[in-house]
């Protein structure tokens, strides 16, 4: 489903070029959970900017369902994140002002669907999250769990082939980041494709496969029982 | 949810901003709405006081000989007037093709009589029409009647010892006094006037005529035009406008007019200004959100209808209680401040002028911030966080 053939890209730091990824080749099937890890600085979210169309690289082609998305007009880039990308961000990013029900609307906020079948549909995935009952309250109600929980009602309202998360249970604690994770698990199960940023060792036990990257390029690509066997955690 | 969800809570969360916005475009429209309703209903005042300043065109037989004056202006003498107008030269100036702005027509045989040893100048009128036309004349009595029935002027009045009931030789016929006008400085004071028809036969002038006072119907007449015609359809006569003091008001109004103008080009600038930065403002404020929007598949279109369309909401409202606060204020400024006799008025163009001027500046003054929050890269804008 995305492959990913020499991707390189460089920031440009005022006079100095950083270089965040360096011929970076991946390929990652449909329905597969990939856990993207390595330290600070690697290059994990630049690599997750770059799949969801966000963030052109520097050098290398990026397909995604046969699709280039950045040999794309910016619009129609647009079009692409719409059609096929869900994101969870770090942070969440929910919107303040919108109840949990209105962020999770909000990605069908351009679609020209009936606002009753867009209720319904952002109600349906909220109750898929086990959010049901809290469409009223807003983001700052709720815990850090349900917030993550919402975004990743958000990101999945549109029915997206590619959920892309940035370290979704980066803020969270132990116990609320299983359940979070856990929930991830079921969408893999179910045959989302995933792809998970993060540098938690735990986390990274949920995914099917295993990305490692430092520096800019992959180090290593594990698939779950081999990552899992080095780590001596239990699968 | 739609666009229009987003643009509505959103409104509904920053309400100080909007608040601030909306205060900013009120001001600007309020004194747009103010200065222009004014200015309006001075030029209406200056209207309805051109309607009542009587004649505005003199139609006066041409001559070269001695000359007496009236009302201001220079006519030609009655006792040595060469040629003189009739009562066909009336009927002529009541074929022109602007004859449907013409609201009276008023003609005057002016004589000099000697009466109690001095010499008055008797006025020969249509007394009904000239009643009409001079609504600043104070009558001492009551309205001529009956042709025999006669006004004396202020100064005529006191000068021949002259009451009502008294009686004043003209000719070969006498007329009674019915009525004294109160003194206004003008040359009626020095008058008397008379039935039109009863003059002529008291003074074997029949069908005769000196001058004739044309009284057109509004402000916004084409007097010059009319003017035209008139000495058209009457070669033989000199016809000139009345117009002077009238003309002088109206170019200070034309001067207030072009001021409000441009004091409301600046404060439609200021306000313009204000909106900018505003929406400039929210848009980097709101960095995150658009990023947000743009990573959901959000198109650089949408984010441009959001931040306009908030513009345009604002400026809506803006537009509405400028223009209510504006016509209220020139309802209570315009008699006190203007001094005008005429009452404002709530007229519907000014409103959709007022709403109309508030989008126009809103939307124009925030298309450079939407543009820029749509040209916001998304993982710039989130990484910036």
């Amino acid at each position: 489903m995305i492959e990913l053939s020499g991707v390189s890209k460089v920031y440009q730091t005022g006079d100095v070029p950083v270089q965040a990824l360096g011929e970076v080749n991946l390929a990652i099937a449909e329905g597969e959970f990939v856990a993207l890890m390595g330290p600070s600085g690697s290059g994990k979210s630049t690599l997750l900017s770059i799949v969801g169309a966000m963030n052109p690289p520097t050098a290398g082609a990026v397909v995604v369902d046969n699709i280039r998305p950045y040999d794309l007009p910016t619009e129609r880039q647009a079009d692409f994140r719409y059609e096929y990308v869900g994101f969870i961000f770090q942070q969440y990013h929910l919107v303040p002002y919108l109840t949990v029900l209105g962020n999770v609307m909000l990605p069908m906020a351009i679609d020209p669907r009936p606002r009753s079948e867009k209720r319904r549909a952002a109600c349906e995935m909220l109750e898929r999250v086990g959010l049901g009952g809290k469409e009223k309250r807003l983001p700052s109600q709720l815990s850090g769990g349900e917030k993550a929980r919402v975004a990743i009602a958000r990101a999945l309202v549109n029915q997206p082939p590619l959920l892309l998360a940035d370290e979704p249970t980066g803020n969270l604690d132990s116990v609320t980041s299983e359940r979070v994770l856990e929930l991830l698990k079921e969408l893999d199960q179910a045959g989302q494709t995933i792809v998970m940023v993060t540098h938690n060792l735990e986390a990274a036990r949920y995914a099917g496969r295993v990305v490692r990257l430092r520096d800019g390029r992959v180090e290593g690509d594990s698939l779950e029982p081999a990552i899992c066997r080095t780590m001596g955690v239990a699968g | 949810m739609g666009l229009i969800d987003i643009v509505w809570n959103n409104l509904r969360r920053r309400k100080g901003k909007v608040f601030l916005l909306v205060l900013g475009l009120t001001i600007g429209v309020t004194t747009v709405v103010a200065l222009q309703a004014i200015t309006r209903t001075m030029r209406d005042d200056v209207g309805v006081k051109l309607d009542e300043f009587g004649a505005n065109i003199l139609v006066v037989p041409q001559s070269n000989s001695l000359s007496l004056s009236y009302g201001g202006m220079t006519v030609s003498s009655a006792a040595y007037d060469v040629g003189e107008l009739t009562s066909l030269d009336m009927e002529r100036i009541q074929t022109i093709p602007n004859a449907a702005n013409i609201s009276t027509i008023a003609p005057i045989l002016l004589s000099a009589v000697q009466v109690k040893g001095q010499y008055v100048l008797v006025a020969g009128v249509d007394l009904e029409a000239e009643l009409r036309m001079k609504k600043w004349w104070q009558l001492d009595g009551r309205a001529p009647q009956a042709d025999g029935e006669a006004l004396a002027g202020a100064r005529v009045a006191e000068l021949l010892g002259l009451s009502v009931g008294s009686q004043v030789p003209v000719g070969n016929r006498t007329f009674e006094i019915v009525a004294t006008l109160a003194e206004n400085g003008m040359q009626d004071d020095d008058m008397l006037f008379v039935d039109l028809n009863a003059a002529q036969n008291a003074l074997n002038r029949f069908g005769t005529i000196s001058l004739v006072e044309v009284s057109a119907l509004c402000n916004a007449c084409p007097i010059e035009e009319m003017i035209r015609q008139i000495q058209e359809a009457v070669p033989q006569a000199r016809v000139t406008g009345l117009r002077q003091a009238v003309a002088l008001r109206m170019e200070t109004v034309d001067q207030l007019t072009r001021f409000a103008w441009a004091l409301s080009a600046v404060v439609l600038v200021i306000g313009g200004l204000v909106v900018l930065t505003t929406m400039l403002g929210a848009v980097a404020e709101r960095k995150q959100e658009i990023g947000i929007f743009r990573a959901m598949g959000f198109r650089r279109t949408h984010i441009m209808r959001v931040i306009l369309a908030e513009a345009a909401l604002v400026s809506l409202v803006g537009g509405l209680l400028g223009w209510l606060i504006g016509m209220v204020a020139a309802t209570l400024l315009a008699s006190r401040v203007a001094q005008t006799s005429v009452a404002v008025q709530w007229n519907p163009w000014l409103l959709l002028g007022a709403v109309g001027t508030a989008l126009f500046l809103g939307v124009l003054s925030s298309l450079y911030p939407a543009v820029r929050a749509a040209q916001l890269d998304p993982n710039t804008a989130l990484q910036a966080l």
